[in-house]
């Protein structure tokens, strides 16, 4: 990483920060209409102990449910991008899953599993997040071009052989790319759980107690927590799409 | 003489959902070891089925595939293929991609000597200086110079060549057709070239098969007796003119432009 690749994300992220407490202090808000980052920070000091043991169950709890949507969704992808009979049976079924909003299921899952708290969250995590990896894994390995297998099948390669040579790795930075928006979609289904049906753990546990305490700063703050864990989720996503599927990043022009 | 690659009243047709689509009716084909074949012939005739019968990726319905007189059941590591997409695997480097072939087919060299192969290939084919480039960073001629190297990396006896100069521009074609030559007379292989260039055909093939429109038979068959490796000026010889005449007019015949008995 360069100087610049640092220096202008963080100068962008002061000049937000900058134009939000412009804003309030400007419009003459109250902190119940809108807090200020300069009310953050007295809440992040007042509530630190919490941020960190609730950020952290809200933290793993995602990473739980994302590894889960990864190796069914990639499962799933393979299953599909192989078959066609498959694709054509399990797509409208999966389309159909994840066109209901899981705020539905929330209070389904709590009831089927009452007060498996853990185990729940984590299972809305991986429910909203593993549709886009099914999806990409099966469309990079149904667009596969028939030349790449009649390459390897004419010196009489296997099955497998294909697939670990060519299909997997050619199917990376499509599954990379699904991966950034599952990381975020994961954090969003694990915040479901944690606000829609309150059980005092994780960050939406955090908001939800602000909420009914009034504490504006409060919710603000957890706001802010879960974008900081959204950004480090991404680029820990990003440096592993740097190291497994590099090579698909062309240099510009 | 005996042929290394004979394809004999050979009748395939594709099962689609409305029925058998005939691709292929009456094929007959002979290239002696060390010949070069170019078979040329309408779009859409049948000219891939050829390459996949031949590689053994594709049983026929009817007639026989013969390679050195035994017939092809399954694929064989002694084929090797190069397509109008030169089909590199992206995350490799371009020597990786060369020695690809090395990893599935059984070979005595050692991994030094299997290096020492494709960085020669490379240099014949002048792309010393690229093997640790990717493929990406490579012009389309170069990648396909590539391509080529990897179809002959394990010394096939055959190479089949799927139009592979067709999607480059005229100068870098006319490049690569020399660099055939050049390939053909320090690593010898038999070779047939899928191609709708008919100077292409006559600069390359000592033998240029005509196929008919589908489904498609043997329809003529041009021998042009070559004695090494030809220079580019031939194709503006009258000798050459006569030969693409002869061959346009079978062409036209082929599409049906043409009756045949004209």
């Amino acid at each position: 990483m360069t100087f610049r690749q640092i220096a202008v994300p963080t100068a962008a992220m002061l000049i937000f920060l900058l134009l939000w407490e412009a804003l309030v202090w400007i419009m003459g808000w109250p902190n119940y209409k809108m807090a200020s980052p300069s009310d953050l920070v007295p809440a992040f000091e007042r509530y630190w102990p919490l941020f960190l043991t609730m950020g952290w169950q809200t933290l793993w709890r995602t990473v739980a449910g994302l590894v889960l949507a990864v190796i069914f969704g990639t499962a799933l992808g393979m299953i599909m991008g192989f078959s066609r009979t498959m694709r054509d049976a399990l797509y409208p079924l999966l389309v159909g899953f994840n066109a209901i909003p899981k705020a539905t299921v929330v209070p389904i899952v709590a009831l089927m599993f009452v007060g498996m708290h853990d185990f729940n969250t984590v299972l809305i995590a991986f429910m909203i997040s593993f549709f886009p990896i099914a999806v990409s894994v099966s469309i990079g390995l149904s667009t596969l071009e028939p030349e790449y297998r009649d390459i390897l099948r004419s010196l009489g390669a296997s099955q497998t052989t294909i697939f670990r040579k060519i299909a997997l790795p050619k199917t990376l930075p499509e599954f990379f790319g699904a991966l950034k928006v599952s990381v975020t979609l994961a954090f969003i289904g694990t915040n479901l759980m944690e606000i829609v049906s309150p059980h005092g753990r994780g960050l939406g546990a955090l908001f939800d107690s602000g909420k009914t305490n009034s504490d504006y700063p409060l919710m603000f703050a957890v706001l802010i927590a879960l974008a900081f864990l959204g950004i480090v989720l991404y680029y820990i996503v990003v440096a592993l799409e740097k190291i497994f599927a590099g090579w698909a990043d062309r240099a510009p022009g | 003489m005996t042929h290394l690659i004979e394809i004999t009243g050979v009748r395939h047709a594709y099962r689609t959902a409305k029925g058998p689509l005939p691709v292929l009716d009456g094929l007959d084909l002979a290239v002696p070891e060390g010949g070069f074949t170019a078979v040329v012939g309408p779009s859409g005739c049948g000219k891939s089925t050829l390459t996949k019968l031949v590689a053994g990726l594709l049983i026929p319905d009817h007639g026989e595939v013969r390679l050195h007189g035994s017939p092809v059941t399954s694929p064989r590591a002694t084929v090797g293929m190069a397509f109008q997409n030169p089909v590199l695997l992206e995350w490799r480097s371009i020597l990786k991609n060369v020695l690809l072939p090395l990893e599935i087919v059984p070979t005595d060299l050692s991994k030094s000597q299997q290096e020492d192969r494709a960085r020669h290939l490379l240099s014949l084919v002048g792309l010393e200086g690229f093997e640790d480039k990717r493929p990406s960073e490579l012009s389309g001629g170069m990648r396909q110079r590539a391509s080529l190297c990897r179809a002959l990396v394990h010394q096939p006896e055959v190479l089949i060549l799927d139009e592979p100069f067709g999607a480059l521009d005229a100068f870098t074609r006319e490049d690569l057709w020399q660099i055939m030559h050049q390939l053909k007379a320090k690593e010898p292989f038999t070779g047939v070239l899928i191609t709708h260039d008919l100077r292409e055909a006559i600069y390359l093939a000592d033998q240029v098969v005509v196929l008919s429109g589908r489904p498609a038979r043997t329809q003529y068959t041009l021998d042009l007796p070559q004695q090494g490796p030809r220079d580019i000026a031939h194709l503006y010889t009258a000798e050459a003119a006569e030969q693409l005449a002869i061959l346009r007019h079978q062409i036209e015949i082929a599409q049906g432009r043409t009756p045949a008995a004209a």
